[in-house]
């Protein structure tokens, strides 16, 4: 298994109130929760927030299932920036005997890989990456650009652990902006300037700060230099368990990164840029849990009152 | 030197330009290489030379013109510390 990373203790102590509170439900794996109605409840009630805040920008709706195709992830050199991350689907195409074997091996909970070979699918590790070769299949961008909702979808991260605000699968609500590059590096600064203000009106002790992306390697730690340089990516975080304080939403600033990976071109024919934000839901709802209490109904109705917009 | 750091850039920096238009000052960044490909050009250098980039070293400024490069290599082939 990966190497499993122990929460800290108020983050143990939380997620064992949540536990207890059946807002999460054990699995038996570090990360990978089921959710109960109350926390399900808010979740989708942050998303609708969310939509709200984004209608005006009148985004064009795409949804894609929490799996992209692995020639997509070998692409854009995901695997160069965060190999210990990925989550990759393997199968079975053996014959009747090896069938016999692989099961004898399961069935007694001992390793049966070896009879497991590569699909054509890897897990989703971030909502925006099926949104670019589908807008790159369409030929060069209208004038303007375009901004897509992919709503809110599940992600794998390969990082088991003991704090509930890191779990191995979540949903990000996602929105990505393709364009020129100033228009696009203008609306990610919008973006992460609203989201602020957006938690701020649930109550939520937000602030943004510059950050990167968690780079493997030595070879990481100069991406992540050069990514910090440039305030290619700016986080907003909020104060839930541990000592510091947890980013709930990220707000990127790709350049050409994904646009030249698929060759997605501005309507003049040169390169376009791209930049995505992801509000991490489960954390926006775990943060509310915490300021608020478990007990949902005891919440402020300003509060409330803001999450109960459709989500779609 | 620089020769052999021209040849690595134009194997690794993946440029919009040949490497034999551009300076040894003229900006690496400007012409193409993005930070995916200056890691490339990195480990290609470290093997070459047979050195390593203390983490103080892997900044942009340290990649961002064969000149900037070959001062950085020199530096660490002296065993000089930042």
């Amino acid at each position: 298994m990966a190497d499993f990373r122990p929460g800290a203790p108020d983050q143990a102590a939380f997620l064992g109130e949540l536990l207890e509170g059946r807002l999460l439900v054990e699995t038996g794996v570090p990360g990978v929760y089921g959710r109960g109605e109350d926390f399900e409840r808010v979740r989708v009630g942050v998303a609708g927030m969310i939509s709200h805040a984004g209608a005006a920008e009148d985004p064009e709706q795409l949804r894609f299932p929490p799996v992209i195709p692995r020639r997509d992830l070998e692409t854009v050199g995901y695997l160069q920036s965060f190999p210990h991350l990925a989550g990759s689907i393997f199968g079975f195409t053996g014959n009747e005997a090896q069938a016999a074997e692989q099961y004898g091996r399961a069935s007694q909970h001992e390793d049966w890989s070896e009879f497991q070979s590569m699909t054509e699918l890897v897990l989703t590790p971030a909502a925006c990456y099926p949104v670019y070769p589908a807008i790159a299949a369409r030929g060069r961008l209208p004038v303007g650009g375009v901004t897509i909702d992919a709503g809110s979808a599940y992600v794998f991260r390969h990082e088991p652990s003991g704090d509930p605000a890191r779990m191995q699968m979540f949903h990000q609500r996602e929105i990505v902006r393709i364009g020129e590059p100033e228009a696009v590096a203008a609306w990610r600064d919008v973006w992460r300037d609203r989201a602020v203000t957006l938690l701020r009106e649930i109550d939520l002790d937000a602030r943004f700060d510059v950050a990167t992306d968690p780079f493997f390697g030595r070879s990481g730690r100069m991406l992540a230099a050069s990514q910090r340089e440039q305030k290619l990516k700016f986080e907003v975080v909020v104060q839930i368990a541990g000592p510091e304080p947890t980013a709930v939403a990220s707000f990127n600033y790709h350049q050409d990164h994904f646009a030249s990976a698929y060759g997605i071109e501005l309507a003049d024919g040169s390169g376009a840029h791209t930049a995505c934000l992801g509000f991490g839901l489960e954390r926006i709802t775990l943060a509310l849990l915490r300021t608020h209490g478990l007990d949902v109904e005891t919440w402020p109705a300003t509060v409330r009152a803001k999450l109960s917009t459709p989500a779609f | 030197m620089t020769d052999e750091i021209r040849q690595i850039i134009k194997d690794h920096a993946r440029l919009s330009v040949d490497v034999e238009e551009i300076s040894d000052d003229d900006d690496l960044y400007l012409a193409g290489m993005t930070s995916h490909a200056s890691v490339n050009v990195m480990i290609a250098l470290e093997d070459h030379f047979d050195v390593e980039f203390p983490d103080a070293m892997l900044t942009r400024s340290t990649f961002e013109s064969i000149g900037a490069l070959a001062a950085a290599i020199a530096q660490m082939q002296m065993g000089a510390s930042v």
